[in-house]
C-alpha cells in the first residue's frame, strides 16, 4: 500500500486490519499521534485527512491510499512551529502532553470548519457564528484532556484565531446556562 | 527537614528576585517536545524487533481457573507465544508494600490477567487473545460493597482510627447538629495514556520503559516479583501521559511484559486497551461517609465525627483514608474519625489524586454547609469561627497555615458577599443561579529524595535524579531551581530524570514530588557552591551567582573558569527530620463556585470557579496554576459526572471507558481562576514548598454541590449530582 503523509510518500505492507493510527505509530515511526482509547472516544489520535480532522484510530489505513494526511509532525517542527503549537507552549495548554498532538490537530481542523461557517451545537445561527469561548469549548469537546488543561487550551486557540484576550470571567459566566 | 531555615540561594518570594528564575511563570522546558509530537512515551521508540502483546482477562468475577486452552491462539500465524503457566505471573498489580499472588488459579476479580499472548503485531495479538479459552469454576462473588459486612478494624492502610472525648454525649448536648450520610462512587484515575510497558533483556539485565509515577520503587518491586536482584533491573519513564495515582504501583502488564520478553527472546511491548485499564489497575473505592457535627448556638463546634466505609479486594492493602483531611480541619473537643472496610471481589482499590481528601471533603464540606444553614450563619463565617490555632487532633503547631487568608482573598475576588442565602431565589429565565464555597486541605508529605548536579567545563549544569514528570512540571521546576542556585539561564541547565540509574527519589505521588526533588537539587547546588567558594577562597555566603558568573569580594569569575577540567559534582539528600515530626503540615485553600441549574431539565452548568491556595513557595506560577485548575476541574467532574458503576450481578464495570465514564470535557469546564497566597514553609523542606497537585480537587466538588443547593434548595448527598436526583425536588418552573 502507499500513503502520502506530511507531503511524503510512504510504502507499507500491513495487516488489512491496521488503523491509520497504527500505520503511523507502528509502521512509519510517526508516534506523535497518540492512542488513548482506540475507540473514537478521546481524540488523542486526531489527524487531518484532506484538511478535515478525523479520529485515526477509527479509520482503516487501507482506506486512505489516495488521501493527503497531516499529523502533528507535519504541522510544525522545533524551529518551525505552527502558531497553535507555539500558543500551546506559552499558554501551558497541556500538562502530561499526551492529548496535545490531538488537541492541536483538532484545533487546526476546527478553526477551518468554523471559518467555513459550519455551525455547532451552541451556535446562535446556522449560517454564521462568532468564535466565542463557548464555541471553542464546544467544538473542542471531542478531545479529552484528563489533565484538564481546558481553560489554557481555549486561551491558546482564541489567541491564534485572533480573538484577543480572555473574556472577563463574570461576562463569560453569564453566557453559560443562559 | 531538621533546620527551619531557607537556604541562602533561594530568594524570598516578594523580594526583588534580581532576575531569579524560581517562582516565575516560565514555559515548560519540555513543551516543544510535547507540542511537536517528539516526546516519547512508554509504548513508543521500542528497540528494533519488538513483539507486541495482548493480555487475556478472567471471564468471571470469582472462582478458580480450571484450564486454559491455547491451541487455537498458538496456531495463528504470527503468534510467538501464549503464556499461561509461568509461576511468576501476577494476579494483580504490585506495590512496594506487597506483591500480588503469583501463579495462582484463584480469581480475585473479573478481568484479572490469566494469560499473555505475544505476536508479531497488535492485530494478531488481539485476535489470538480472543481465541484463548479460559475454563473456570465460578464462585459466588461479593460484588456489591453495600451488601457486605463492615470490618471496623481493618488493620490495613496508614490512618488509624481517632477517638477523642465523647462524641455521642457532645452531640446530645449540642444546641445545633447535623447528622448526615454522604456517598461517593467508584472513581477511575483514567490517565489519557493507558498503562504501557516495553520490556527487553540484555543477558540477565532487564530494562523496562514503563508508564509509571514512582520508578525507584517499581524497580525493586519488579525485581521481587521476578525473583532477581534490583541491580539487574532498570526502569525508564522519561514521559508519563498522566498518572493521578493510578501509576504509583507496578501494573501486571509490566511484569507480564518482562516474562514475555524473556520467553520469546525479543523486546515485548504491551499497552492496556482502555477497558482493561479499569480492571488491571486500581481505582478509588466508592465510599459511605457519615458526618456528625454539633455546635453551641454561636456555631462553635463541640463535636466532629467523620466515619467512613470503603472497599478493597482480598489482595489489596490500601485503604482509602477518607477522614484524613478532616483531622486538622476544624476545632471541636469531641472527635471521631474512622475508616471501616468491606472486602469485595472487584478490581483493586488504591490511591487516586488526593486519597482521602478528594472524597472526604465532599462529606465534611457539604456537612458544614448544612450546618451553616441550620445555624443561620454564613458558611464562610462558620468556617472562620472554627479555625483551629493548632492541629486539633494531634495538638501540634501548624508549620504554615493561611486558611483565613484564603477565605478572605477568595471571598473578595469571587464576590461572595453578594450571595443570596435563600436557596432557589435567584433566577435568570429558566435557570436557577447559586453560589457555594468549601475549604480545601491536603496533608503535606515530606519524603526522602536525592539528586546530583553536575557542573561541567563549559559552565553548564546537569540535574539528575529518578523523578518523573507526569505533567506536573518537574523538568521545568528542577531546571529553575538549579538555574537560580547557580546563576544560570535555563538554556544552560539540562534536566535528566525518569531513569533508575540516577539518584533515587520518591517519585511523583502524594504531591511530594516537586518539593522533595527540588529540595534535593537545592542541597546538591549548595554542595557545588561550597566547592566553588573553596576555589575562590571565599565563604559560601559571600558568593553571588548571576549570568553564569560567580562574584565574591569584588572579583567576578565565569563558572566555567572555576571548573578546571573535571566537572564539579554536587550531591543532595533530603529527608524528613525533627521539624517534620514536630509540626502539622498541609496545603490549604478556599474554593468558590457559581452554577446555573435548569429548572426544567435539571441540567447543571458550572459557570465559574475560583480557588485561593496556600502551597508554601510557588516554584513555577504557570505550572502551579495549571495543577490547581486541573484539580478544580476534577472536583467539578467528580461532583457532576464521574461515576464508575459496578454490575453487582457479575462484578463487571458497566462503564469502563471514555464513552460511558464521563470525565470533564472542554465544554464542561469554564474559565477557572486559581490564586496563591505565598508563604515559604521553611518547616516543610529546603525548597519551602508544599504540595499543589492534589489540593485543587480537595473541596472543589463540595463547592459545586453547595452551589447547587444554593441555586435549587435540593441537597443531594449521593454523588455525582445527576439531574435525576435533582428533578424531583426542583422548584416549580
Ligand atoms: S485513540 Fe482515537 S479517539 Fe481515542
Ligand atoms: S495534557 Fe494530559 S491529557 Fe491533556
Amino acid at each position: 500500500m502507499h500513503f502520502t503523509i506530511n507531503g511524503q510518500r510512504h510504502e507499507a505492507d500491513v495487516d488489512l486490519r491496521t488503523s491509520l493510527l497504527d500505520l503511523c505509530r507502528e509502521h512509519l515511526g510517526l508516534t506523535g499521534s497518540k492512542k488513548g482509547c482506540d475507540h473514537g472516544q478521546c481524540g488523542a489520535c486526531t489527524m487531518l485527512v484532506n484538511g478535515r480532522r478525523i479520529n485515526a484510530c477509527l479509520s482503516l489505513a487501507v482506506m486512505h491510499q489516495d488521501d493527503e494526511i497531516v499529523t502533528i509532525e507535519g504541522l510544525g517542527q522545533v524551529g518551525n512551529l505552527h502558531p497553535l503549537q507555539d500558543a500551546f507552549v506559552r499558554h501551558d495548554g497541556y500538562q502530561c502532553g499526551y492529548c496535545t498532538p490531538g488537541q492541536i490537530c483538532s484545533a487546526v481542523g476546527m478553526l477551518d470548519e468554523q471559518k467555513k461557517g459550519w455551525p455547532s451545537y451552541v451556535s446562535e445561527s446556522l449560517t454564521d457564528s462568532e468564535l466565542t469561548d463557548a464555541e471553542i469549548s464546544e467544538r473542542m469537546s471531542g478531545n479529552i484532556c484528563r489533565c484538564a488543561a481546558y481553560p489554557n487550551i481555549v486561551d491558546a486557540i482564541r489567541e491564534v484565531a485572533g480573538k484577543g484576550d480572555r473574556q472577563p470571567v463574570l461576562e463569560a459566566a453569564k453566557e453559560i446556562g443562559a | 527537614m531538621d533546620a527551619a531555615a531557607v537556604p541562602s540561594g533561594l530568594a524570598d518570594p516578594g523580594t526583588d528576585r534580581g532576575g531569579g528564575l524560581l517562582g516565575r511563570p516560565i514555559d515548560r522546558v519540555d513543551g516543544l517536545s510535547k507540542v511537536t509530537g517528539g516526546a516519547p512515551y512508554a509504548f513508543e521508540r521500542a528497540p528494533k524487533g519488538a513483539a507486541v502483546a495482548a493480555i487475556v482477562g478472567a471471564p468471571v468475577g470469582a472462582g478458580r481457573v480450571v484450564a486454559i486452552d491455547v491451541a487455537a491462539a498458538a496456531a495463528l500465524p504470527g503468534v510467538l507465544a501464549v503464556i499461561v503457566d509461568d509461576p511468576r505471573m501476577p494476579a494483580g498489580q504490585a506495590s512496594s508494600g506487597a506483591l500480588p499472588q503469583q501463579g495462582t488459579d484463584r480469581i480475585f476479580h473479573y478481568g484479572q490477567p490469566v494469560a499473555i499472548v505475544v505476536a508479531e503485531s497488535q492485530q494478531v495479538a488481539n485476535e489470538a487473545a480472543a481465541l484463548v479459552r479460559v475454563e473456570v469454576t465460578p464462585a459466588t462473588g461479593r460484588f456489591d460493597p453495600r451488601g457486605e459486612p463492615v470490618i471496623d478494624e481493618p488493620r490495613i492502610g496508614f490512618l488509624p482510627p481517632v477517638e477523642m472525648g465523647d462524641v455521642d454525649a457532645a452531640m446530645a448536648d449540642a444546641a445545633v447538629t447535623v447528622d448526615a450520610t454522604y456517598t461517593t462512587p467508584v472513581h477511575f484515575p483514567a490517565a489519557l495514556e493507558p498503562h504501557a510497558t516495553t520490556a527487553w533483556w540484555d543477558g540477565d539485565r532487564l530494562t523496562l520503559r514503563s508508564s509509571n509515577q514512582v520508578i525507584g520503587a517499581a524497580r525493586k518491586t519488579v525485581a521481587r516479583a521476578l525473583g532477581i536482584e534490583a541491580e539487574r533491573v532498570r526502569v525508564l519513564a522519561p514521559y508519563v501521559g498522566g498518572g493521578f495515582g493510578g501509576k504509583t504501583g507496578v501494573g501486571a502488564e509490566a511484569i507480564l511484559a518482562a516474562i514475555a520478553a524473556e520467553r520469546v527472546g525479543r523486546p515485548v511491548k504491551v499497552a492496556l486497551p482502555r477497558r482493561q485499564v479499569a480492571y488491571m489497575t486500581h481505582h478509588r473505592s466508592d465510599t459511605v461517609q457519615r458526618i456528625r457535627l454539633g455546635t453551641d448556638t454561636d456555631g462553635r463546634l463541640r463535636a466532629i465525627a467523620h466515619e467512613s466505609v470503603v472497599a478493597q479486594n482480598d489482595q489489596g492493602r490500601f485503604l482509602e483514608p477518607v477522614p484524613f483531611g478532616t483531622l486538622p480541619l476544624y476545632a471541636g473537643e469531641a472527635r471521631r474519625f474512622t475508616t471501616g472496610l468491606v472486602r469485595v471481589d472487584l478490581p483493586e482499590t488504591g490511591a487516586v489524586r488526593a486519597p482521602g481528601e478528594a472524597v472526604g471533603t465532599f462529606a465534611v464540606e457539604c456537612g458544614m454547609d448544612e450546618l451553616a444553614e441550620r445555624l443561620g450563619i454564613n458558611p464562610l463565617e462558620l468556617r472562620r469561627i472554627n479555625e483551629p490555632p493548632v492541629d486539633p487532633t494531634t495538638g501540634k503547631r501548624f508549620s504554615t497555615r493561611r486558611m483565613i487568608d484564603c477565605y478572605d482573598e477568595g471571598a473578595r475576588r469571587f464576590g461572595w458577599p453578594e450571595r443570596v442565602p435563600d436557596p432557589g431565589s435567584v433566577r435568570e429565565g429558566e435557570w436557577l443561579i447559586g453560589i457555594g464555597m468549601a475549604a480545601a486541605l491536603r496533608g503535606n508529605f515530606t519524603v526522602e529524595a536525592q539528586a546530583r548536579v553536575v557542573l561541567d567545563e563549559g559552565g553548564r549544569a546537569r540535574v539528575e535524579c529518578d523523578m518523573t514528570d507526569i505533567g506536573t512540571g518537574t523538568y521545568t521546576i528542577l531546571a529553575q531551581v538549579a538555574g537560580e542556585m547557580l546563576g544560570l539561564g535555563l538554556d544552560r541547565v539540562d534536566v535528566v530524570i525518569g531513569d533508575t540509574d540516577l539518584p533515587p527519589t520518591a517519585g511523583s505521588g502524594g504531591s511530594f514530588g516537586a518539593n522533595s526533588s527540588a529540595s534535593a537539587v537545592v542541597l546538591a547546588c549548595e554542595d557545588i557552591r561550597a566547592e566553588l567558594a573553596r576555589r575562590m577562597n571565599a565563604a559560601p555566603e559571600e558568593l553571588a551567582f548571576e549570568n553564569g558568573c560567580v562574584r565574591a569580594g569584588g572579583r567576578e569569575t565565569p563558572l566555567a573558569d572555576l571548573v578546571r577540567g573535571e566537572p564539579i559534582v554536587g550531591r543532595g539528600h533530603t529527608k524528613p527530620g525533627k521539624e517534620t515530626e514536630a509540626t502539622s503540615q498541609a496545603s490549604h485553600g478556599a474554593q468558590f463556585c457559581e452554577v446555573a441549574v435548569n429548572a426544567v431539565t435539571g441540567e447543571v452548568r458550572v459557570r465559574r470557579m475560583l480557588g485561593v491556595f496556600d502551597i508554601g513557595r510557588v516554584l513555577n506560577a504557570k505550572t502551579a496554576r495549571s495543577q490547581a485548575i486541573g484539580g478544580m476541574a476534577w472536583g467539578l467532574a467528580y461532583a457532576l459526572h464521574e461515576d464508575g458503576v459496578v454490575d453487582v450481578r457479575d462484578g463487571r464495570f458497566v462503564n469502563p471507558d471514555f464513552a460511558e465514564y464521563h470525565v470533564a470535557t472542554n465544554a464542561d469546564v469554564p474559565q477557572l481562576e486559581a490564586w496563591f497566597v505565598e508563604q515559604v514553609d521553611a518547616s516543610a523542606n529546603p525548597a519551602g514548598a508544599k504540595g499543589v497537585g492534589e489540593l485543587g480537587i480537595s473541596g472543589a466538588g463540595a463547592a459545586v454541590v453547595n452551589a447547587i443547593y444554593n441555586a435549587t434548595g435540593v441537597r443531594v448527598r449521593d454523588m455525582p449530582v445527576t439531574l435525576d436526583k435533582l428533578l424531583p425536588g426542583l422548584p416549580a418552573v
